[in-house]
């Protein structure tokens, strides 16, 4: 009579536990409580904090006129009198501009360091693992201290400054290069540029195509070459050499004219440059020696020849294995660009994390800001990577 | 041996003595030809490339060694004395440059804590140590010993955290960050991997925001404004939260790299713990994370490398690490524009720990590689 009743099993609270759905479904609901709370109490705790101290939360000074502090390096219309978010975006282009350059020194240079590292001359081989292992175990922020200490303390004044053809000069001022004019006309000798590009690049799908189908290889890329340089220089002859140079020259204590790079700016963008390459040759050196040897051996049987068995068979399929860690690279470098405010370039960090912050009191705003423009940099880098992955992937059935 | 090219009916098929390699592909000569004189472009790059390091090697030694000036007492003084480095900068400050200001009669007490260090150590990174089993629990007690013996109390005279500085508060940053993010590096990696939505996602979000944003935007955060997060009127030590702060950031990136472990453990293996009933933790603990970390031990250590290296950061903050002290010094009048010096001095600290712990990570993938 009580079998039955004893198989049914008896209603408890047990057995939520018990089952593990409904057991994930209570662990969920009690993390995601903790959580909240979490962020409940924080943000309680800056409200009780805010309110004892007066303060307030708001953007509203990103548009309070004026910043008043003065930019070392401004690449669009700045001074004192303009806003904080204008000196933001200073900031935010200054850091840019390290990024950028960074970016494409340290994958010349650790893509060359790289490939000299397998290189079959010993001695080579050896020098370029000494680089590396020198360079990245060493912080950063030591590289860039070092050399903005170099540049400032040990090169010349501007007197003596390193002279490269009376045009380019380093000196403890930084460097000084010609300032390239643009004159009328100039537009012309551009558009007959791009024109030239475009018409190179036509041609060379027409000559990938006809190879493609008839096996013919026709020669494309040096004659695109021509292509773009002859067109281009054709016009700029016939515009009646459209470009001046403005020379730096020394007047004074100083330089005057030309494009100036702050000492602040070579040296950030150097050190992180070499920083950076170091990792990136040690990617690079795996890339390719995870490309199968039988790749190698059977591209020289088909008798290519060693600068083509490197072209067409390794590096398009080392590319798929460095590409990966090689934009975390790129990310890195460009997170690290923050160190600028070590040696006072001002980047995004030193004027909207550092003077607008301490002018105005934002903490908690201006940091906010800062994360969140790192944090797009970052997607924006990853997915651009992502893309480019995705176009030289291995296609597979 | 003579004979036998003359007469080569002599041997029975098979027996003929092995004859020397042929002159120059073995031995020293061989070897040069090999690799450094191939062909006559490597020729041309290899005088090229020992020229260059002549040059290198005899600039460097000059002005590292030969020219050097360790006595002097002013930068002046260095610069009349030789024209190479001057040390002197480095001589005069290395207690700083090691210990920061922490009191002079207590300086025992980290000396002590860092020679307790290897013992500590030693049976955790070989397996081969002698009384391992016991030697374990010294190592589990032994951030307890340190912390005691650095900050004093019990018995010690307290000595406060503003007076670390040097190559000890690298070490102490360094240290307790590796151990910490470990732990929390794996519990991230492990809720990314959960079957728990909501746990994946607070886990997802909170990796990759640490991810995206630069260390030295954390420490700003520690240093400026962590107290409006906190109750009214609490306040704690600035290093106890740049340690917190070193902790989660390096333990972020710890949990990638946990993640990429766990994601190239075969499938059949969480299918056949499955199929055993054991429970997740069980899993977890005995079949997956045990291979995981194994494979994932280089990128665990690379990691470590990167938040050791990252410790210089604190140094924006105000905190004295060897770059603080260094910056210190070179404010003063007396040794003003000798930054070559001092940063050179601390890179060759960093570089030995890192490579000695690269060598390491290298030691620990060929023992751990138990395959065929």
């Amino acid at each position: 009579m009580t079998g039955p009743a004893t198989l049914q099993p008896a209603y408890s609270w047990s057995r939520i536990w018990r089952e593990e759905k409904s057991r994930g479904v209570v662990i969920q609901i009690m993390v995601v409580l903790i959580f909240f709370a979490t962020i409940a109490w924080l943000i309680g705790n800056v409200t009780a904090n805010f309110a004892a101290l007066d303060k307030t939360f708001g953007f509203k000074f990103l548009w309070q006129l004026p910043a008043n502090y003065d930019i070392n390096q401004v690449l669009i219309d700045y001074n004192s009198q303009y806003s904080h978010l204008r000196a933001a975006l200073v900031g935010l282009i200054n850091t840019f501009l390290v990024a950028v350059v960074g970016i494409v020194l340290a994958t010349i240079l650790g893509f060359t360091v790289g490939t000299l590292r397998l290189s079959n001359n010993w001695l080579v081989a050896r020098l370029a693992y000494v680089y590396i292992e020198t360079i990245r175990n060493v912080p950063v922020l030591l590289h860039i201290l070092l050399w903005h200490g170099i540049i400032i303390n040990t090169l010349p004044h501007p007197r003596r400054a390193l002279n490269v053809g009376d045009a380019t000069f380093l000196s403890n001022r930084g460097l000084y290069v010609p300032c390239p004019l643009f004159e009328d006309g100039f537009g012309w000798v551009a558009i007959a540029f791009a024109a030239a590009l475009i018409g190179a690049i036509l041609y060379h799908r027409r000559a990938h195509r006809i190879q493609m189908e008839t096996g013919h290889q026709v020669h494309s890329v040096l004659i695109g070459l021509a292509i773009v340089i002859g067109v281009t220089l054709l016009a700029f002859l016939a515009a009646g050499s459209p470009i001046g140079f403005e020379l730096p020259a020394l007047r004074g204590f100083n330089f005057q004219g030309g494009i100036n790079l702050l000492p602040e700016f070579v040296a950030l963008t150097w050190a992180l440059s070499i920083y950076t390459s170091a990792f990136i040759a040690e990617n690079v050196r795996g890339g390719i020696l995870a490309v199968n040897k039988g790749q190698t051996e059977a591209a020289q049987s088909l008798g290519l020849r060693p600068g083509k068995v490197l072209s067409l068979v390794v590096l398009p399929q080392a590319l798929r294995v460095i590409i990966p860690p090689l934009t975390s690279q790129y990310l890195n470098l460009t997170k690290n660009s923050s160190l600028a405010i070590a040696i006072g370039y001002m980047d995004l960090v030193a004027t909207l994390g550092g003077i607008t912050l301490m002018q105005t009191g934002r903490e908690i705003e201006s940091m906010m800001l800062v994360m969140l423009v790192y944090l797009l940099i970052s997607l924006l880098i990853s997915s651009f990577m992502n893309w480019y992955n995705n176009r030289v992937r291995l296609v597979e059935r | 041996m003579t004979e036998a090219g003359t007469n080569s009916g002599a041997y029975a098929p098979g027996q003929h003595p092995d004859l020397p390699p042929p002159k120059g592909s073995a031995g020293a000569a061989g070897w040069m030809r090999g690799n450094l004189f191939s062909s006559p472009f490597n020729t041309a790059v290899t005088i090229l490339a020992a020229i260059l390091l002549y040059e290198l090697i005899t600039s460097i030694a000059g002005w590292f060694v030969l020219d050097a000036v360790i006595d002097a007492g002013s930068k002046a003084d260095c610069r009349q004395a030789g024209s190479g480095a001057c040390w002197a900068v480095i001589k005069i400050r290395i207690n700083q440059f090691t210990f920061g200001f922490y009191p002079a009669d207590e300086r025992w007490r980290p000396i002590l804590a860092f020679v307790l260090m290897f013992a500590a150590l030693a049976p955790l990174l070989f397996d081969k140590t002698p009384f391992r089993r016991q030697m374990i629990w010294f190592a589990v007690a032994y951030p307890f010993i340190a912390g005691w013996l650095i900050y004093g109390g019990f018995g010690l005279v307290i000595v406060d955290t503003q007076s670390y500085g040097g190559f000890m508060l690298t070490l102490i940053i360094g240290i307790t960050g590796i151990a910490a993010s470990l732990p929390i590096g794996i519990l991230l990696a492990l809720g990314r991997q959960s079957r728990l939505f909501s746990i994946r996602i607070i886990c997802v979000s909170l990796i990759e925001f640490l991810r995206g944003v630069p260390l030295i935007t954390l420490l700003f955060v520690a240093s400026t404004m962590l107290n409006y997060f906190m109750p009214p009127g609490t306040s704690f030590n600035l290093l106890v939260r740049v340690l917190i702060m070193v902790t989660i950031f390096a333990s972020a990136y710890i949990a990638e790299v946990v993640r990429g472990g766990l994601q190239a453990i075969p499938r059949g293996q969480y299918e056949a713990a499955d199929a055993m009933g054991f429970t997740y933790w069980k899993t977890t603990r005995l079949i997956t994370l045990p291979q995981a970390l194994k494979i994932s031990i280089p990128g665990i250590v690379n990691t470590f490398i990167a938040l050791y290296k990252d410790t210089t950061l604190v140094v924006i903050i105000g905190l004295l690490d060897p770059l603080g002290i260094g910056r210190a010094v070179l404010a003063d009048a007396k040794w003003n524009g000798l930054s070559t010096e001092t940063y050179l001095f601390v890179a060759l600290f960093f570089f030995f720990s890192c490579f000695a712990m690269s060598r390491y990570s290298l030691y620990l993938e060929k023992r751990l590689h138990t395959g065929h």
